[in-house]
């Protein structure tokens, strides 16, 4: 058991890399979602307004940028793990 | 080998050593670190030459302070002749002192020199458009005016005016010259040879407090009622929304440099990632090279055109945003007679 503890533990770094490299991808596909989403709802809103497509326009491209902030926080959570 | 005695001021100087191939691989963790962080020498590029590759960089000035020496000025490259005045470069290339005292760094590095010279091209704009309203008051506006016109009414009308309304006026210096600012030093960072100065985090912090300090500063008794006792909310939720609420005056201005820093150093890692997998492929063998540099280059130059989007949308985000913020703590807003 105590064999099998010290194997795990000379791994250590190499379960941290993994788990940074699971996390950028995580993020990645809570951002694909959300701007995904964004999106949708906003084209569906055009197509039911075409004249609010200005205002839908700039809304959509704030929103993006506040959902993609968030994603980046774990990617840069992710590059501390590797790089501190 | 490649310098005499010479300390040119203020010309390059080049410097024998071997930058990227570290026992013939390429090293690209290390070249990828070098390109997107701050360095006391201004790196323009290598070219090989016998026995490693020379650096052409333009070294620049180290202004550290110390409790017992006092203020030492010197260049950066004297450095790499030996240690002077007690500073020598350690393993990671960071200066530091052989006896283990603390001093202070106030040295002009790469970001600082940069920021100089995007502020000194940010006043020459704006004084040329200027001038042209004192020399031709109430007349069309001509040349760069009318550049300026167009961001300027558009920072006014799409970001500043909805959210802060009457008190427009007060505070929208401050965020013509944030937005501007952060666009001209994330267009100047992607320049080759260009230094990534939104990229360092202690740029995007010192932004931050700022905005911080003007909510802080502007905020009416109504803001600090609103966080510490929000109308209209049961009990019960309220002893978890106020701790939540008090930390969300820090953690406002936390996400603003987050995302500034995060979306400005990723760009930058993306392309030199792209790029510097031409290098990696072509250590395996030239054809491999070859082949990954067209997909490589031409996705390169695809991410480069959306960074050019992402640092205005960046610049206009982060405006935006503080102007919210500062509305929220200044404004009365009308809203709060509906929960009664």
């Amino acid at each position: 058991m105590v064999h099998l503890l010290s194997i795990l533990f000379l791994a250590i770094d190499g379960f941290a890399q993994m788990g940074a490299g699971i996390g950028a991808g995580l993020a990645a596909i809570g951002a694909g979602i959300g701007v995904g989403l964004i999106g949708s709802s906003a084209l569906e809103s055009i197509a039911r307004q075409p004249e609010a497509m200005g205002d839908i326009r700039a809304n959509m491209i704030l929103t993006a940028a506040l959902v993609e902030g968030v994603a980046l926080f774990a990617v840069v959570v992710c590059v501390l793990i590797l790089f501190l | 080998m490649a310098h005499g005695e010479e300390e040119p001021n203020h010309s390059s100087t080049t410097q024998n050593h071997q930058p990227e191939k570290e026992d013939g691989k390429f090293n690209a963790k290390k070249v990828i670190l070098e390109h997107i962080s701050d360095s006391h020498e201004w790196h323009f590029f290598s070219y090989p030459s016998e026995g490693g590759y020379n650096d052409v960089a333009l070294p620049l000035p180290c202004i550290l302070y110390n409790d017992v020496n006092g203020f030492s000025f010197f260049l950066f490259n004297k450095l790499h002749h030996g240690s002077v005045d007690g500073y020598s470069l350690n393993a990671e290339h960071h200066i530091g002192r052989s006896d283990g005292e603390g001093f202070y760094d106030l040295s002009i590095t790469k970001n600082v020199l940069a920021m100089m010279i995007s502020s000194i091209l940010l006043i020459w704009l704006f004084r040329t458009a200027a001038k042209g309203y004192t020399a031709r008051p109430n007349q069309a506006p001509t040349g760069i005016q009318n550049l300026m016109e167009v961001l300027v009414s558009f920072v006014r009308d799409e970001a500043a005016k909805p959210f802060l309304g009457n008190k427009t006026d007060k505070y929208l210096p401050y965020l013509l010259t944030v937005f501007f600012f952060i666009w001209i030093n994330n267009m100047l960072g992607l320049l080759p040879g260009g230094a990534n100065v939104t990229g360092n985090i202690a740029v995007t912090t010192t932004l931050a407090i700022f905005t911080f300090i003007l909510i802080i500063t502007g905020s009416r008794k109504h803001y600090w009622m609103h966080i510490l006792n929000p109308p209209g909310i049961p009990f019960g939720v309220k002893i978890i929304l106020v701790p939540v609420e008090i930390l969300g005056i820090l953690t406002k201005p936390f996400a603003l440099l987050i995302r500034l820093f995060a979306n400005m150093t990723a760009g930058h890692l993306i392309v030199l990632s792209f790029l510097s997998m031409i290098f990696i492929f072509a250590q395996m063998s030239p054809i491999a090279g070859g082949g990954i540099s067209i997909f490589s280059v031409a996705f390169s130059t695809f991410i480069y055109l959306l960074e050019m989007l992402v640092c205005a949308l960046q610049a206009y985000i982060f405006t935006m945003l503080s102007s919210v913020f500062i509305s929220e703590a200044i404004v009365e807003h009308s809203h709060s007679e509906e929960h009664h």
